[in-house]
C-alpha cells in the first residue's frame, strides 16, 4: 500500500521510509502476549496444582473456585458448576478478567498493533484493505470496558481476600508474592481509563468537586503508568501462579519467614 | 503563458491574517460586509503565534489600582513621549474590553484565585497587567480569532448553505500591489502561492495588517513573512510612513547555532546572575557604564556579585543596564573583534550557579537551549547578540479611524504595520493589545467607509502593469539570484543601519541600497509558477528595499538618540526632536522625507504626568505651557 | 567547518515525482530546515517548503524525515550519524502540491465542521469567572500548533483514503474534548456529535498521534479516551439505554434542524410526493473549479453594464431542478 498509487498524493514507492527498528516494539508485544496467553491457557485447563493446603495459598487463576472439582477451602462462593474439562475452575471470574484486559485501552493498542497490524507502527502502512475502526460489530463492543472494570474491581477484592486468608497461616515467600500481586493488580485496576473517567474525568467543574478532583489527580498519576502496570501485572500473575503451582506440585517448598 | 486573472468582489479586503487582520475581519463581517482575509502563509500561522509574554490591558484584576490612565502613562513613557497620544489613549482605554471579548470567543487565559483573568508583570508596566497563557499568549490569541471566524462561517452556513458566503479566507496568497481608482483604493492584486495563478480582489476598502519588516536584518526574531509588504504597498498607493527609524532590538538573542539565530533569551537570565563575557573572558560591561548611570552600578566584580544576595547595600551589576546600553556594548565588543566565532558574546550562568538552581530558576531557557541548540546552559555559556525584534514605525494613520493619511482614501492599517502608537519604543505586551484595539477600529471604519462611496473601478492599464511586475522575475533571465540579494540587503541593514548608527555608515547604506535597487529591479527566478519560493522572494525584495530606504533615510535625519534609534554621534535625547515626526512618502521612485510636528497632547492627559518627569522630555517652551496648566 | 552529508529529497507534484539525491553542507547545530534553506539558496531555488517561525511554534514545517512525521525546524542534524542519508518527503496523507508542500485543506474543512464554542447567553464580556483547575485540561489542548502531524500519521486516513469524509482526525478530537471540558461552553451534544459525525469510533487508540505530536499533547489519553468514555456514558450505558426504552425517549422524532449545524435530517419522500428536502445546489455561487478557485477570465474582461439585480454571479435561467416548484400535473393525488 504505497502512496505511489494514490491519486493526488506524493508518489513515493517505499511503503515506509523509517530507518529505525520500528518492528521491534510490536514484535516484543507479540511474543510477550503470545507467551502469556499460552501459559495461561495451559494452566487454566490443567485443573490442578492451584491450592497449597498447608499455607492456604490459592492462585489467582482459580479464584474463586466454583466447580465440583474444587477443594472446599478454595471455593469461597460454593461449588455449583459441573466439573467438565472445558469449564475453567474460576468460571465466574475468568471471563470478566479476560474481557477487562481485552477491552483495556492499553491492550487494545498493543494487540491492534502487534497482532492486527493496524497499524504495526506509526507511519507504517496498515495491513488491511478496509478499515472501520470500532464503529461496528464486533469491535463496537470495546465500549463495554466500563462494565468490565466494575467486575475487575470486585475480583480484585476477592484476590485481596485470598491474600489475607493465606496471611492467617504465617508469613512465607508465597505470602509476599501474593501481596505483591494484589498491590500490582489494584494499581493496574485503579489506573484504568474508565476509572479515571468515573473518578472525576466526566466532571465539567473540578472546582465544585474538590474530593473527586483529588481522586482524579491520584488516578491520573497512576494512569500515566497504565502500560507499565499492564505488563507488570501480567508478570506478577504468572509468577504467583507458577510459584503456587510449584509448591502444590511439591517441586520445592515455601521459604518461610515466620512459622 | 497567457495571462489570466481570477477576479473576486468584496466589500472589505483585509490583507494579513495575524491578530490585527483577523480582528478587523470579524468586525467588518459583523457590520454586514462581505469580507476577504488574505494571508501569505496558512490560516493561523501568522507571526502573532510567536508572541509569548502576554497582552497588556489595564483590567486591574491583580492590582485594583491599575486603570487606563496608568497604562497610558506607561505607554507614553516607554515610547519616550514620541507616541501619538490619541492612539495611546484609545489603546489604554479599550484594551480591557477587547481582551474580555476574546473570552466570549472561547479564549482560556490563566486565571486568578477568584476566577478572573490573571495578569503578569512585565518591564515598563507599573502594575501586573499582561493577560497571558503560559508563554504562548500569541498562539491563544490567533487561535481564538481563527475559531471565531470559523464560528461566523458556520453561522453563514446555517443561513445560506455556504461557509464562504460572507467571510472567506484566502491563505497562501500574496498581495503585490494595491489598485487605485484616482485617489481611492479600488482593490488588491496578487498571486496564489500554491498555483502561481494571479488574482484580483475588487473592493472599495482595504485594511492592511501585514506586520513588520524584520527580515531585512540578518539577525532577527522575525519570520520570512516580515518583508514590509504592507509598508511598501501603502507607500506605493500614496500613503505615508511615520517613525521608520525606530526599530526595537533585543540585546540578547541567540546567535548560535545558526538555525536559531535571533530567538530571544529572556532578560531574567541576567537578572538571575548571568554575566556577559567577551572572547577574552572579560566581563566587559564594566567598561560601558555611561556617566549618568555611574552612581547606580557597581565598579568591581566583587561588588556586583554581592548585589545578587544583598541588593540594598551594593550597586547593581552593569549587566542589568537598560536594553539599549547592553545592546550597544555587545555591538562594540563584536565590532572590535572580541566576539565569539558566531558573532556574539558569551552569556554565562554555568559558572555562577549550581546546575540544579539553574534548572529550577530558568526552566524554559534551559529547555530552549537544550532542545533547539543542544547546549546545556548549566555546563556551557550561551552565545548571544542583539536581534531585530519589532518595528515601531509604520503607516501613518488617523488615530480614531485608522485610515491611512497621505493622498489615498479607502486604505486602513492596523497592527505592527501601522505607526505612531508606540512612539520610539514599544513596551512588551502592548503589541498584542494594539492589534485587537486597532484591528477592531480598522474593521469598523472600513465597513463604514464602504457605505459612503460608490464602487470604484480597477483601471486596466494599472492591472497590466501589476501583472508585468509580478511575472517579471520569471520571464527575465540572467539577473541576480534573489537569495543572494536578500543576503546582501541584510548585510547592509545589519551592519550599517543596525542598532548603533553613525552618519557615515548611514550615508554609505543609502548608497548601497541605491545600487541594490537596480539589481533588484532586474532580479530573476528560475522554475515555474507553482509554489516557487525563489520567485516569491524576488517579489518581496523590492518591498524590503523601499522600506529599508525609509529606515536609513529617517535614521540619517534624526540627529538624536531616542528609544529604538541610537546615534553614536548624537548620543543624547533632544527635546526639540521630540516635537518632530519624520514622514516618508514615495515620489515616483524616490523616497521623500518630510518633517511634521507631533500632535499636542490634550491638557487633561498632560496633567497625568509629574513635572519632574516631563522636564526630561519637554523643551523649555513646552514646560512653560505645562506649568501654566490649571491644577487638576 | 561544515561537512558534506547525503540527503534524499522528494521532488515533484501531483503528476509524479521522485527522490533526488543531494550533497549538502551541514554545520554544527543545524536543523533539517536549515538544510532545506541551504538547498534553496545554493542548488534548487525553487524547492518548495513551508515554514514560518523556525522555533516550533507555528506548525508550518511539517514533513516526513526518514519516514517519521516531524517538524523540520525541530529536528536537529545531530540526531543523525554523519554517514547517514537523510530522506525528506512531504506528508503522505494529503495531496501534494509541489515538493514538500501538501494541500492541507482537509484539516481546514474539518475545522469548519466542528461546532464552535457556544458562550453562555447570560454572561457579558468581562463577567466570565473560571477556576484555573477547570481550564487546565482544555488549555493543554489549546497548545496545539496545528502542524497536522497527528492527522498525517493517523492510519485511519493515511492508509484508507475512503475514510476521509467521515473522520475528523485527532486534531479535531482534541478540539471537541477541549470544548466539552470548557467550563463555560453550553453545547451539550458534543460527545454525541463526536461519535456520530466526527468518526470518534474509528479511532482504535493506537496512539500514533500522541507519538508524533511536537507539543507533547497527550491526545489519546487526555482527549480521545475521555471522549470515548463520555460517549459510553450517553450511548452504551445500559441504565441510560433502559431508561430510554422505557420512557420511549428515542421514539420522539427530532424534527427541525440539527442543533449543531442546522442541516435538516434526511427524510424519505412518500410515493409520488416531491422530495422537498432534496439537496439542491443552494445559492448559486460563482462556479468554482476543482481547485476551489473561480474560473479564469481574460485580463481584458470587464463587467459590462450595470450589475444584475440577482447578483453578478447568477446565470439565468436557474437550473430547473433547483426550483422549489411542483407542478400539480405531476401530483398523483390530483
Ligand atoms: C518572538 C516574538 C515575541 C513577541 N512577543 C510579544 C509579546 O509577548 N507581547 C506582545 O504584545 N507582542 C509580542 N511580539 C510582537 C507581536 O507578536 C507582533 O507585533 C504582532 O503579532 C504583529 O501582528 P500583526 O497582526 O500586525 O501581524 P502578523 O501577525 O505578523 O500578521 C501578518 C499577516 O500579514 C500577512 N501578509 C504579510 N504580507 C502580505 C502580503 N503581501 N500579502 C498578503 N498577506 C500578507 C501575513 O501572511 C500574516 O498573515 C513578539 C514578536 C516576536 C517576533
Ligand atoms: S490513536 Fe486514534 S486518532 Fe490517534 S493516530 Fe491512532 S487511530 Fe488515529
Ligand atoms: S495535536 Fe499535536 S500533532 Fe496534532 S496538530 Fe496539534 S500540535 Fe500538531
Ligand atoms: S484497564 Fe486498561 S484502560 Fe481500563
Ligand atoms: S517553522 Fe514554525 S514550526 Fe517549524
Amino acid at each position: 500500500m504505497t502512496t505511489a498509487t494514490r491519486p493526488g498524493r506524493a508518489a513515493i514507492t517505499a511503503r515506509t521510509l523509517r530507518t529505525d527498528r520500528w518492528w521491534f516494539a510490536p514484535l516484543v508485544t507479540f511474543v510477550g502476549l503470545g507467551a502469556w496467553v499460552t501459559y495461561a491457557t495451559v494452566r487454566v485447563f490443567m485443573h490442578g496444582n492451584y491450592w497449597v493446603e498447608q499455607y492456604h495459598y490459592l492462585t489467582p487463576f482459580y479464584s474463586p473456585c466454583v466447580t465440583e472439582r474444587c477443594v472446599e477451602a478454595a471455593a469461597h462462593l460454593g461449588r455449583f458448576l459441573p466439573g467438565w474439562w472445558i469449564v475453567p475452575d474460576a468460571a465466574l471470574t475468568l471471563p470478566f478478567l479476560l474481557l477487562f484486559r481485552l477491552t483495556c485501552y492499553y491492550y487494545r493498542k498493543a494487540y491492534y498493533r502487534a497482532f492486527w497490524l493496524s497499524p504495526p507502527a506509526c507511519a507504517v502502512p496498515d495491513g488491511h484493505k478496509r478499515y472501520t475502526g470500532e464503529t461496528r460489530f464486533p469491535l463496537v463492543f470495546q465500549n463495554v470496558h466500563r462494565y468490565a472494570f466494575y467486575a475487575a474491581a470486585v475480583i480484585s477484592v476477592i484476590n485481596t481476600y485470598d491474600a489475607a486468608l493465606a496471611q492467617a497461616t504465617g508469613l512465607g515467600l508465597g505470602n509476599v508474592i501474593l501481596w505483591v500481586n494484589v498491590v500490582a493488580l489494584w494499581a493496574y485496576t485503579l489506573s484504568c481509563h474508565s476509572c479515571r473517567h468515573i473518578a472525576g474525568g466526566r466532571l465539567k467543574h473540578f472546582s465544585k468537586h474538590p474530593v473527586r478532583y483529588r481522586f482524579w489527580t491520584f488516578v491520573s498519576k497512576l494512569n500515566v503508568r497504565h502500560m507499565q502496570l499492564a505488563w507488570v501485572t501480567l508478570g506478577t500473575l504468572a509468577l504467583t501462579d507458577a510459584y503456587i503451582m510449584a509448591l502444590a506440585a511439591g517441586w520445592f517448598s515455601d521459604l518461610r519467614i515466620i512459622n | 503563458m497567457t495571462t489570466r486573472i481570477e477576479r473576486h468582489r468584496y466589500d472589505v479586503v483585509v490583507i494579513g491574517a495575524g491578530g490585527a487582520g483577523l480582528r478587523a475581519a470579524i468586525e467588518a463581517r459583523s457590520a454586514g460586509k462581505k469580507t476577504a482575509i488574505i494571508s501569505k502563509s496558512l490560516f493561523g500561522k501568522a507571526h502573532t503565534v510567536m508572541a509569548e509574554g502576554g497582552a497588556a490591558a489595564a483590567m486591574g484584576n491583580v492590582n485594583s489600582r491599575d486603570n487606563w490612565m496608568v497604562h497610558f502613562r506607561d505607554t507614553m513613557r516607554g515610547g519616550k513621549f514620541l507616541n501619538n497620544f490619541r492612539m495611546a489613549e484609545l489603546h489604554a482605554k479599550e484594551a480591557p474590553s477587547r481582551i474580555w471579548e476574546l473570552e466570549t470567543y472561547g479564549a482560556l487565559f490563566d486565571r486568578t484565585k477568584d476566577g478572573r483573568i490573571s495578569q503578569r508583570n512585565f518591564g515598563g508596566h507599573e502594575y501586573p497587567r499582561l493577560a497571558h497563557v503560559g508563554d504562548r499568549t500569541g498562539l491563544e490569541m490567533i487561535r481564538t480569532l481563527q475559531q471565531r471566524i470559523v464560528a461566523l462561517q458556520q453561522e453563514d452556513f446555517r443561513e445560506s448553505g455556504d461557509y464562504d458566503a460572507r467571510i472567506r479566507v484566502f491563505s497562501e496568497t500574496t498581495i503585490t500591489e494595491l489598485m487605485l481608482d484616482g485617489d481611492r483604493v479600488a482593490g488588491a492584486f496578487g498571486y496564489y502561492r500554491e498555483s502561481g495563478e494571479l488574482v484580483l480582489f475588487e473592493a472599495p476598502a482595504v485594511v492592511l495588517a501585514t506586520g513588520g519588516v524584520g527580515k531585512s536584518y540578518k539577525v532577527t526574531s522575525n519570520s520570512w513573512e516580515y518583508t514590509g509588504d504592507g509598508h511598501a504597498l501603502a507607500l506605493r498607493a500614496g500613503a505615508t510612513l511615520i517613525n521608520m527609524e525606530f526599530l526595537q532590538f533585543h540585546p540578547t538573542g541567540m546567535v548560535w547555532p545558526p538555525s536559531v539565530k535571533g530567538i530571544l533569551v529572556t532578560e531574567s537570565v541576567r537578572g538571575d546572575g548571568g554575566v556577559l563575557k567577551n572572547s577574552e573572558g572579560n566581563r566587559f560591561m564594566f567598561g560601558y557604564v555611561p556617566d549618568v548611570f555611574r552612581k547606580q552600578y557597581a565598579e568591581t566584580e566583587e561588588e556586583a556579585d554581592r548585589w545578587y544576595t544583598d541588593p540594598d547595600n551594593n550597586r547593581r551589576p552593569p549587566e542589568l543596564l537598560p536594553r539599549d546600553e547592553v545592546a550597544r556594548a555587545i555591538n562594540t565588543e563584536v565590532k572590535e573583534g572580541r566576539g565569539t566565532p558566531a558573532g556574539g558574546v558569551y552569556l554565562d550562568v554555568s559558572t555562577r550557579m549550581p546546575a540544579e538552581t539553574i534548572r529550577r530558576r530558568l526552566p524554559s531557557m534551559y529547555h530552549q537551549f537544550k532542545e533547539l541548540a543542544d547546549v546545556d546552559i548549566t555546563a556551557q555559556p550561551m552565545e548571544v547578540g542583539p536581534t531585530c525584534h519589532y518595528v515601531m514605525g509604520g503607516v501613518e494613520v488617523d488615530p480614531d479611524t485608522t485610515a491611512a493619511l497621505g493622498g489615498v482614501r479607502g486604505l486602513f492599517a492596523a497592527g505592527e504595520v501601522s505607526g505612531g502608537m508606540h512612539g520610539s519604543n514599544r513596551l512588551g505586551g502592548n503589541s498584542l493589545s494594539d492589534l485587537l484595539v486597532f484591528g477592531k477600529r480598522a474593521g469598523e471604519h472600513a465597513a463604514a467607509y464602504c457605505d459612503s462611496v460608490a464602487r470604484p473601478r480597477v483601471p486596466t492599464k494599472d492591472l497590466e502593469l501589476a501583472v508585468a511586475t509580478a511575472l517579471g522575475p520569471l520571464e527575465r533571465s540572467g539577473g541576480d539570484n534573489p537569495y543572494h540579494l536578500q543576503q546582501e540587503l541584510q548585510v547592509v541593514m545589519g551592519d550599517l543601519v543596525g542598532i548603533i548608527r553613525r552618519e557615515a555608515e548611514l550615508s554609505e547604506a543609502l548608497k548601497r541600497l541605491h545600487e541594490l535597487r537596480a539589481r533588484v529591479a532586474n532580479v530573476s527566478a528560475s522554475g515555474g509558477r507553482r509554489y516557487n519560493p525563489g520567485w516569491h522572494l524576488a517579489l518581496d525584495l523590492r518591498n524590503m528595499l523601499v522600506v529599508s530606504e525609509c529606515t536609513a533615510l529617517a535614521a540619517l535625519e534624526r540627529a538624536e538618540s531616542r528609544g529604538g534609534h541610537t546615534r553614536e554621534d548624537f548620543p543624547a535625547m533632544d527635546p526639540e526632536w521630540r516635537r518632530i515626526n519624520l514622514i516618508c512618502a514615495l515620489d515616483g521612485d524616490e523616497v521623500r522625507l518630510t518633517r511634521k510636528p507631533l500632535p499636542r497632547m490634550r491638557p487633561e492627559l498632560l496633567a497625568l504626568f509629574e513635572r519632574g518627569e516631563m522636564s526630561k522630555y519637554l523643551t523649555d517652551e513646552e514646560l512653560a505651557e505645562f506649568d501654566a496648566l490649571p491644577e487638576a | 567547518m561544515g561537512t558534506k552529508r547525503n540527503f534524499r529529497v522528494w521532488r515533484g507534484d501531483a503528476g509524479g515525482g521522485e527522490l533526488q539525491d543531494f550533497q549538502v553542507e551541514v554545520n554544527e547545530g543545524e536543523v533539517v530546515l536549515d538544510i532545506i534553506h541551504r538547498l534553496q539558496a545554493t542548488q534548487t531555488p525553487d524547492l518548495a517548503c513551508r515554514w514560518n517561525c523556525k522555533a516550533g511554534k507555528c506548525g508550518s514545517c511539517s514533513m516526513e524525515i526518514n519516514g517519521m512525521p516531524r517538524l523540520g525546524c525541530m529536528t536537529r542534524m545531530s540526531t543523525f550519524t554523519a554517514d547517514e542519508t537523510v530522506t525528506i518527503t512531504p506528508l503522505r496523507t494529503f495531496p501534494v502540491i509541489r515538493d514538500l508542500v501538501t494541500d492541507v485543506s482537509f484539516n481546514y474543512r474539518k475545522a469548519r465542521e466542528t461546532p464552535a464554542f457556544t458562550p453562555p447567553a447570560d454572561l457579558a464580556p468581562g463577567e466570565y469567572r473560571m477556576q484555573q483547575v477547570d481550564v487546565e485540561r482544555s488549555q493543554e489542548f489549546r497548545k496545539c500548533i496545528e502542524c497536522y502531524l497527528c492527522q498525517n500519521t493517523c492510519h485511519v486516513i493515511r492508509d484508507h483514503e475512503e475514510n476521509k469524509p467521515p473522520f475528523s482526525g485527532p486534531r479535531f478530537f482534541i478540539r471537541a474534548a477541549e470544548l466539552d471540558m470548557h467550563p463555560l461552553d453550553t453545547l451539550e451534544d458534543r460527545k454525541e456529535y463526536a461519535q456520530a459525525s466526527m468518526g470518534l469510533g474509528m479511532c482504535n487508540i493506537t496512539k500514533c498521534c500522541t507519538e508524533v505530536c511536537p507539543e507533547h499533547i497527550k491526545i489519546t489519553d487526555n482527549a480521545i479516551i475521555p471522549m470515548k468514555e463520555r460517549v459510553v456514558d450517553r450511548r452504551y450505558d445500559p441504565l441510560v439505554w433502559l431508561g430510554r426504552k422505557i420512557f420511549r425517549r428515542d421514539q420522539l422524532p427530532s424534527p427541525g434542524p440539527d442543533p449543531l449545524l442546522g442541516v435538516l435530517p434526511p427524510r424519505e419522500p412518500a410515493e409520488g410526493e416531491p422530495d422537498w428536502q432534496r439537496r439542491h445546489h443552494g445559492a448559486q455561487g460563482p462556479a468554482v473549479g476543482d481547485d476551489g478557485h473561480l474560473p479564469i477570465t481574460e485580463l481584458t474582461f470587464e463587467n459590462q453594464g450595470a450589475g444584475s439585480p440577482f447578483g453578478d454571479d447568477v446565470t439565468l435561467p436557474l437550473p430547473a431542478e433547483d426550483l422549489n416548484y411542483h407542478h400539480p400535473r405531476d401530483d398523483p393525488r390530483r
